[in-house]
């Protein structure tokens, strides 16, 4: 058994009145993911009661009206997205909560900040308008058609800087300043006592910052669906038009009947997975932080 | 008789010859010539110093004695922190403080603008109140600053840290773990690491606050015995609110109270002159236990 405040502290009456509705509330947010779950799995039944599950990743092409379900150059394109998404935001958002809470002077680093918090706040569709209007052409005039996975990462990567921003900043200022104070006593420089002692302090926070971002990524449907080119097709190289999971379920949905409905919510539960999945990874290293 | 008269190193007689020579080079380790003049690594020549315009030392000036344990003892809030700090300017990192007055080190003011800041805590390193080992492994923990100073051999990194952990008797109690955390150490282990990690850049001066305060009695012995330890090799000031302790161990002492507005200086000298023959009566009051 471990000892926790939960089960070493005596519980007050109001105490536990609270716990109860907590409880209720925790009860409530499961009840609603295992209903969603639910819900889906009974939408893609009538296609996954005779269609093998593989299938959906081995067949021909994606023309549900001719019976064929291959989703793989979707699932393709929207972990690459994401992936690519994160590989250029996480850097760049480290870098910027490190700039405004170790480089930047006071006054500054709050304009910086609040600056942040409105990209954070910039309804997904603004981004996709201005990716469509402005990035997509630029792009195209270099190497066409333009609207590619490389717009469709650009774009993602911009949409969630401030969601790895945010929270690394967060877990930045979570790390006791006396840390700091002992590695310049040491006589490390700014740059390695962030590098050397802040940064790994940090870690936990950060990744779990970078994890959320993940999710939202690969959850993004509007800006992607508008600078991606949605044509379904394997990429080959980051200059080919793309269509994710989710642009194919926006696209699709209102024209779909039977079968070839059903096989959206099987791309819907297909992504539903791949985000509890980074759920639990975040988790299991939170554990194993925990552990260290 | 005074109880915690074990001094045995001083002779009643301050001016006598063996007053003298014992002065700094006495202490288990005896590494370096047996010198028989006190010679001041630092002075200190009228030191204030305010945080945002509010001043917290007036006037200070004393001299640190190369080799010898000087002791600053005076009520909480007198700014004895604020003093080490100077020392090597950490006053630097505090926004709004302002440091006057002259600190000579090896003949060159510390905080005259251009000096080597880096160079300079490495030459006076500091242990804080709170044991701050970083969230690395033990070994990684020595290791960070060193590289940071261009050691890069990974023979001569391993060796220095087995040599400073066997310095600080932490060897024994370590050497199977070395790449563990170090968070999961004693609090006593804790600290011991890092004046180990202090010694390993080889400074001429360690500035201790209250290095003994947060442990429990048997740990603080061994940080005590460790800090005796270094008389002779290092130059050790050390600020406790343990009297029996500081007179235990410090060649030198100074008193500082809090005056009208600002800490500040009221006696220096003699580690048993300031006990038994203070010349200020604030002095012969908190030494006996009646203020402060
Ligand atoms: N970072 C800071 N900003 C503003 N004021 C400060 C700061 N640090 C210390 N002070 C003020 O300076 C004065 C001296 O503080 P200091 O910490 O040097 O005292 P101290 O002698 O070390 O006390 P203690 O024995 O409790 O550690 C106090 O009045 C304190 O309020
Ligand atoms: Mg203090």
């Amino acid at each position: 058994m471990t000892l926790s405040p939960r089960n070493t502290l005596s519980l007050s009456r109001a105490d536990r009145q609270l716990a109860a509705v907590l409880r209720l509330c925790a009860l409530l947010a499961v009840v609603v993911v295992l209903l969603i779950l639910l819900f889906l799995f009974g939408e893609s039944w009538p296609i996954l009661s005779h269609v093998p599950v593989w299938r959906f990743l081995s067949d021909d092409s994606w023309h549900p009206g001719q019976a064929l379900y291959d989703m793989s150059p979707m699932l393709t394109a929207t972990v690459l997205s994401s992936a690519g998404a994160l590989l250029l935001a996480v850097p760049l958002g480290i870098a910027s909560a490190l700039f405004s809470s170790y480089y930047a002077s006071p006054g500054l680093a709050a304009v910086y900040r609040r600056l942040i918090e409105l990209l954070a706040g910039i309804p997904s569709v603004v981004y996709g308008f201005w990716g469509l209007t402005t990035l997509a052409p630029l792009l195209g005039q270099w190497h066409p058609p333009g609207v590619s996975l490389l717009s469709a990462t650009l774009v993602l990567a911009l949409m969630v800087l401030p969601t790895v921003a945010l929270t690394a900043e967060a877990a930045l200022l979570a790390v006791p300043q006396h840390y700091y104070r002992c590695a310049a006593a040491l006589g490390l420089s700014r740059w390695s006592s962030l590098v050397g002692v802040v940064l790994p302090a940090a870690r936990t926070g950060i990744i779990a910052g970078a994890l959320l971002a993940a999710a939202r990524a690969i959850g993004e449907t509007m800006a992607v669906l508008m600078v991606a080119g949605n044509v379904v097709q394997m990429p080959h190289s980051l200059f080919d038009s793309v269509r994710t999971l989710t642009a194919n379920i926006a696209l699709e949905m209102a024209y779909a009947m039977g079968d070839h409905r059903a096989a959206l919510f099987v791309s819907g539960l297909a992504l539903m997975v791949l985000v509890l999945a980074l759920v639990g990874l975040a988790d299991a290293y939170k554990g194993q932080a925990a552990h260290d | 008789m005074n109880p915690f008269l074990l001094d045995s190193e001083l002779p009643a007689d301050p001016n006598s010859a063996e007053a003298q020579q014992n002065a700094y080079t006495l202490g288990p380790i005896q590494a370096g010539p047996a010198c028989c003049e006190p010679t001041p690594l630092i002075s200190v020549e009228a030191l204030s110093l305010s945080y945002a315009g509010k001043p917290a030392l007036s006037d200070i000036s004393l001299d640190i004695y190369q080799g010898c344990i000087t002791a600053l003892i005076g009520p909480s809030g007198c700014g004895k922190t604020s003093f080490l700090s100077a020392l090597n300017r950490l006053t630097d990192l505090i926004p709004g403080c302002r440091v006057s007055g002259r600190i000579h080190y090896k003949s060159r003011d510390i905080h005259a603008t251009g000096q080597d800041v880096q160079g300079l805590r490495r030459d006076i390193g500091m242990i804080f109140q709170k044991p701050t080992p970083f969230p690395l492994s033990i070994r990684r923990n020595i290791e960070l600053p060193l590289r940071e100073h261009g050691m890069r051999h990974a023979a001569d990194l391993e060796q220095r840290v087995q040599q400073v952990l066997q310095d600080v008797g932490l060897w024994a109690e370590v050497k199977d773990r070395l790449d563990a955390p170090a968070q999961a150490l004693s609090g006593g282990q804790q600290q011991r690491l890092c004046i180990a990690r202090a010694l390993a850049l080889q400074p001429k001066v360690l500035l201790m606050d209250e290095p003994c305060s947060a442990l429990d009695p048997l740990s603080s012995g061994v940080v005590e015995d460790l800090i005796q330890s270094l008389r002779g090799r290092y130059t050790v000031v050390i600020v406790t609110h343990n009297l029996a302790q500081a007179r235990r161990i410090a060649n030198y002492a100074g008193f500082f109270w809090v005056g009208e507005q600002a800490g500040c200086l009221v006696e220096f000298g003699r580690c048993r002159q300031i006990f038994e023959t203070p010349r200020h009566e604030l002095t012969a009051a908190y030494v006996n236990g009646a203020r402060g």
